[in-house]
């Protein structure tokens, strides 16, 4: 699965993503009041986000399949997933931070989407935290998934529902608030928009599957000194 | 057939366990007490710490983070503090799906009857600002409910494990999160007197998200239950 047949994918999502760090900065964008060049951040921290949102929901299968087969390698495959969508994520909260500096003139505001943003991170660190707080590999590996797949749900529940209930919101996407529906982007933007997502999409992925062998090595290594084998 | 009869003897054996559970908090009333003393204490502080500066909005948020955290000592009880011995007679007796059921819903009555007790206290020491009672008391009573049915699933995740007191509000807090948030605004609304109809929508969103959480539970505990 993670084999070198996916060298093309990986040298189109290096092309992609240098394409986009280019062309974001270089190109022109509408002037708009207030948010002006700044603009510019939605390829990277819309993307980012996009890439944690896909990377958890990998690591969510993940842990389906755990409890389904009990295979100690889907473990490491969903708990790599959540390091890899935390990674993503603090970079996603960094961006929306500088961002909200620039327009709303505080890092922080009190708004549905990034009580939602606030809240899953909260929910995967405190996964963590469990990992590291329960003894014996299978056990750990079966409360992991469960929290899993019970705190996605919950947070699926909540970003979902929660900011379409609300009255208003000053970040788009709700409550009127223009975002990423078919004709809200101009066009200038979209021909560096779509392959940015998928840049993002690429690079989690890789960087996931990277990471999986570097933990996978790592833990047969340890293996391998515990039976006095090296 | 078969399906109904499976489904009526675990509704059966689940109102057992449920019974089971009232009868041993009815004959040594540790927890209901512990919970009750802790709920006039903790009103009590806030009480002398914000006597003079109190606003509807810290009224409305001092009470609920009040029950939630008598809601987090009350569940806590329901796996952690529970004896090895018990869950392995339990173990041997009943299916999995009872046990967390009767759990949670015991969990719920408790704290339903905790939290309308903690609400008369409250209104004593730090006054009446709400308008539209049965609205604040039906928002309560599911909120109390959904609390509870979150926090026994976390509860059984966080027996498994070492230093389970932190890991419990560590892990539970994020999931209430956003239940509390709704249950803040429908009690502010409450408070400055809309009618039932006009949180129809909160209430049923109230009413999903602990629907969700008993499915949910259902599904996955016995994973945590078997070892």
């Amino acid at each position: 699965m993670f084999g070198i047949n996916y060298f093309w994918l990986k040298v189109a999502g290096t092309m992609l993503l240098l394409y986009v760090v280019v062309a974001g900065f270089l190109m022109e964008v509408p002037e708009l009041p207030v948010i002006r060049q700044s603009i510019r951040n939605i390829y990277f921290h819309v993307g980012m986000w996009f890439a944690m949102m896909f990377i958890m929901m990998v690591s969510l299968v993940y842990s389906i399949r755990y409890l389904r087969y009990f295979r100690l390698d889907d473990d490491l495959r969903a708990v790599t997933a959540v390091k890899t969508g935390l990674v993503f994520g603090s970079l996603g909260i960094v961006t929306g931070m500088i961002w909200a500096h620039n327009t709303w003139g505080q890092f922080w505001v009190n708004d549905p989407k990034l009580n939602g943003a606030a809240v899953g991170m909260l929910t995967y660190f405190a996964y963590m935290l469990l990992r590291v707080s329960v003894e014996g590999e299978d056990r750990r590996a079966r409360l992991a998934a469960v929290y899993n797949v019970f705190a996605f749900v919950l947070f699926f529940v909540f970003i979902m529902i929660l900011p379409r209930m609300a009255e208003s919101s000053i970040h788009p996407g709700i409550g009127g608030n223009p975002a990423l529906s078919a004709g809200d982007l101009d066009p200038s933007m979209r021909i560096v928009f779509f392959p940015a997502i998928a840049a993002w999409f690429i690079m989690a992925w890789w960087l996931f599957s990277v990471y999986y062998r570097i933990n996978r090595l790592a833990d047969n290594l340890k293996e391998l000194e515990e039976n006095e084998l090296v | 057939m078969v399906n109904f009869i499976l489904m009526r003897s675990l509704i059966q054996e689940g109102r057992y366990m449920a019974l089971k559970e009232v009868v041993l908090e009815w004959r040594q009333l540790s927890a209901f007490s512990g919970i009750l003393l802790y709920l006039i204490s903790t009103v009590f502080v806030c009480y002398l710490s914000f006597e003079r500066v109190i606003t509807v909005n810290t009224w409305n948020s001092l009470f609920w983070i009040i029950l939630l955290f008598a809601s987090l000592n009350a569940v806590l009880k329901s796996f952690i503090q529970e004896r090895q011995g018990r869950l392995l007679y339990l173990y041997t007796i009943s299916s999995a799906e009872a046990v967390i059921s009767a759990k949670m819903i015991y969990n719920a009555v408790l704290m339903g009857l905790l939290s309308i007790i903690g609400l008369a206290i409250f209104i004593a020491f730090m006054g009446n600002p709400i308008a539209n009672m049965g609205l604040f008391l039906l928002n309560m009573l599911l909120g109390v409910a959904g609390f509870s049915s979150v926090m026994s699933m976390v509860s059984a995740l966080a027996s498994k494990a070492t230093n389970n007191f932190t890991l419990m509000g560590v892990l539970s807090f994020p999931l209430v999160l956003p239940l509390l948030l709704v249950l803040m605004r429908v009690s502010s609304a409450a408070i400055s007197g809309s009618s039932i109809s006009d949180q129809a929508g909160n209430i049923l969103v109230l009413l999903l998200i602990t629907g969700i959480t008993f499915v949910l539970s259902n599904v996955l505990f016995p994973y945590i239950w078997r070892e």
